[in-house]
């Protein structure tokens, strides 16, 4: 094991890759001579010149577009990116172009891209720079999503991103990027998309989540031992495709759900979850399925209030409580 | 106002190089094309032409569905310019798709079938009229959002350019998409990184129903290309001889060192913007219409062969009677097509259908339980 920082865990996986296959290459603003706006890609370029790190103009259409159409013709584009609050800019081509090539084409044409960037809020950004946009992207069918939440996962699921064949969007959490962890040393290491992982054991709740709330999750649940209850943390790992296996055996383990996610509650993925579990583990359950989110307001500036806005470890341990019928408030 | 509307409309169609002499192509009429290179284009916008007319008729009975946008009256468009490349080279277009896809390769056929959403349509029943696509044929398709389509040929040539080959790329749009910020985008980018890519505006007067001269604060497209640093041209689209000629020297400067060209062809559309647009009375009237019709580049290229001793009335009649038998067989080769069946509906949604987890919240299994 290394230990290494989220962000030198993408920037590995970005090189090991770039490496393996000459077709790979990353595309965005300031990613080649500035290294990166959070410097993910800090090296790469004086390592693999300017063909393959290639700074573009700040045009998220255009940009986006031109690497799909670069993907149809076989190159494997990884395109940054600088937050995902800009790939708003870019979503007709990652929506419209993207996700539906294989499909409109009847599989004449893949389109083997990969969209990452750092996504939702860091401190006092306020409403444009501060959104987790997650549900979006997943509400389309033809993308896959991944949302690493330690540097292992970044590493392995980017580079399981960069192979796959189909158009993948890494959402990576703003906050996480110095966050550092244990990465195997093997010499490939990969995370399949589609494969959730048991960040944490437990036996009396468990609380799902994906991304930079799966940290928020582990707190809550070393509060909650504290006072004898004992938690599991699923971390989704992929929102596209959904491990719903993982999902039932943990609600079967547990009978109680709390599902904790950064974006907006209102038709967030915790509404799929908590439909997916409705649907196929209702008898296992024995405490309504209850939901931690960011406030559905945009995201204010003052310390206060965004801090109200923001899911925490309160409310998750709060949450928990009242599933778990232990609730006093 | 630079021009009047009327002074813009007689000045609509036609057109040449920006800076050379409109008549410089006198000397030699037919660019020194043999005829049977001559042949095959009449072939293409006759069949252009009789396979959209055939079309019209099944749409009309319901054979084909949902929005259909017919090319007639643009042939000479498409033909002048494909007919210039290499097989290898690639075409990429928005929704009124059908003649680019058959001259670039795709069989009569497989484009009706497509319309008819029948399997063995060139999309698989999947796409439909706006959305064809030939991988064989390097056609990379029809695109259905305006001006979407403009990125992805930057792609292909940024693809073209990484990969160190001379194949260009011809980019099809309305005048409409230069409005768009794609079309900016994209051309800034072509231009700064010497991207092969030819950006060919079909200048057909009209976005759905509202004139280019409502819809820009600028007339001259072509002029645009000043912003990017880029060369440009203005290309008769009437007549599929300029437009050959203006397209094979783009594509000579881009197969030389990757230099892009914005080439702005005027043209007109005969029909409506879709099936369910009338071809005159709210927009444009039925004078003006008739007007540019004495413009038709089927009757004009017609001419211009005959006038060179080119072809001979036996030889155009021989022509469209096979293109009439092709077209024919285009209709009954699509009925006789299967639907696409059930289990249809899931496949492609991704390349790599066995990926651990569930692709589909609204599952297969769902759909076979009924």
């Amino acid at each position: 094991m290394s230990t290494l920082t989220y962000r030198e865990a993408l920037n590995q996986a970005l090189a090991e890759e770039m490496e393996r296959d000459p077709d790979v290459f990353l595309m965005g603003e300031e990613v080649g001579l500035y290294n990166g706006a959070y410097k993910v890609s800090k090296g790469l370029l004086d390592r693999f010149g300017e063909k393959r790190i290639v700074d573009t103009p700040i045009t998220e259409l255009g940009f986006t577009g031109l690497g799909v159409g670069a993907a149809m013709l076989g190159l494997r584009p990884v395109i940054e990116f600088m937050t995902f609050n800009f790939s708003i800019l870019a979503m007709d081509q990652v929506f419209n172009s993207a996700a539906k090539v294989h499909y409109m084409t009847a599989g004449k044409y893949k389109c083997p891209i990969v969209f990452r960037g750092p996504t939702g809020a860091a401190l006092q950004l306020s409403a444009q720079h501060s959104q987790a946009l997650e549900s979006s992207y997943a509400h389309f069918p033809g993308l896959k999503i991944a949302t690493p939440a330690t540097p292992a996962d970044a590493k392995g699921l980017l580079k399981a991103a960069i192979r796959d064949d189909d158009p993948v969007v890494i959402m990576e959490g703003e906050l996480l990027y110095n966050m550092k962890g244990e990465v195997p040393d093997v010499e490939d290491h990969v995370v399949p998309l589609g494969v959730a992982e048991v960040k944490r054991e437990g036996s009396d709740v468990s609380i799902i989540t994906h991304g930079k709330m799966v940290h928020v999750a582990l707190q809550a649940a070393t509060a909650l031992e504290k006072d004898g209850v004992n938690a599991e943390v699923l971390d989704l790992r992929s929102l596209r495709p959904l491990d719903v296996d993982a999902i039932l055996a943990t609600v079967q383990k547990t009978n109680r759900v709390v599902y904790v996610e950064e974006g907006w509650p209102y038709v967030g993925i915790g509404s799929q979850i908590v439909d997916t579990i409705q649907e196929e583990a209702f008898d296992y359950l024995d405490a309504p399925i209850l939901r931690v989110t960011q406030a559905d307001v945009p995201m204010p500036y003052a310390k206060m209030l965004e801090r109200m806005a923001k899911p925490s470890a309160e409310r998750v341990v709060a949450a928990c409580n009242r599933v778990l019928y232990r609730q006093t408030v | 106002m630079a021009q009047t509307k009327a002074a813009r409309k007689t000045s609509q169609a036609g057109g040449s190089s920006n800076g050379r002499d409109a008549g410089a192509r006198k000397g030699d009429a037919l660019l020194g094309l043999k005829k049977d290179e001559l042949h095959a284009m009449l072939y293409q916008m006759l069949l252009g032409r009789r396979f959209e007319e055939k079309s019209a008729e099944a749409y009309a009975i319901g054979k084909i569905g949902g929005f259909c946008h017919l090319y007639i009256g643009q042939e000479a468009v498409a033909v002048g310019s494909i007919m210039a490349l290499r097989p290898e080279d690639y075409v990429i277009t928005a929704y009124r798709d059908h003649v680019q896809a058959m001259v670039k390769g795709i069989t009569p056929n497989a484009v009706m079938a497509e319309l008819y959403g029948r399997v063995d349509g060139c999309a698989g029943g999947k796409g439909g009229s706006m959305h064809l696509y030939g991988a064989e044929q390097n056609f990379l398709g029809g695109w259905g959002i305006v001006g979407g389509q403009v990125p992805l040929a930057v792609g292909a040539g940024f693809a073209i350019k990484y990969r160190e080959q001379d194949n260009v790329v011809l980019c099809y749009m309305g005048e409409a998409a230069v409005n768009q910020g794609a079309f900016h985008e994209s051309l800034n980018m072509a231009a700064l990184w010497k991207l092969p890519v030819i950006f060919i505006v079909e200048n057909n007067r009209f976005g759905m129903g509202t004139a280019w001269e409502r819809a820009s604060s600028l007339y001259d497209i072509s002029q645009k290309a000043s912003a990017y640093d880029m060369p440009s041209a203005v290309a008769d689209g009437m007549d599929v001889i300029d437009m050959r000629r203006v397209t094979q020297e783009a594509i000579d400067r881009a197969r030389k060192d990757g230099t892009p060209t914005l080439i702005e062809a005027r043209c007109y559309r005969f029909m409506g913007h879709s099936m369910s647009d009338p071809v005159h009375g709210v927009y444009r009237t039925k004078e003006e219409v008739e007007e540019q019709k004495q413009k038709d580049p089927i009757t004009r290229f017609l001419e211009l062969l005959k006038d060179n001793n080119q072809l001979t009335d036996e030889e155009l009649k021989t022509m469209d009677a096979e293109i009439q038998k092709v077209c024919e067989e285009a209709a009954e080769f699509a009925d006789n097509s299967p639907e696409p069946g059930l289990e249809d509906l899931y496949t492609h949604v991704y390349a790599s259908e066995d990926v651990h987890g569930r692709l589909f919240f609204d599952r297969k299994n769902r759909l076979e339980q009924g």
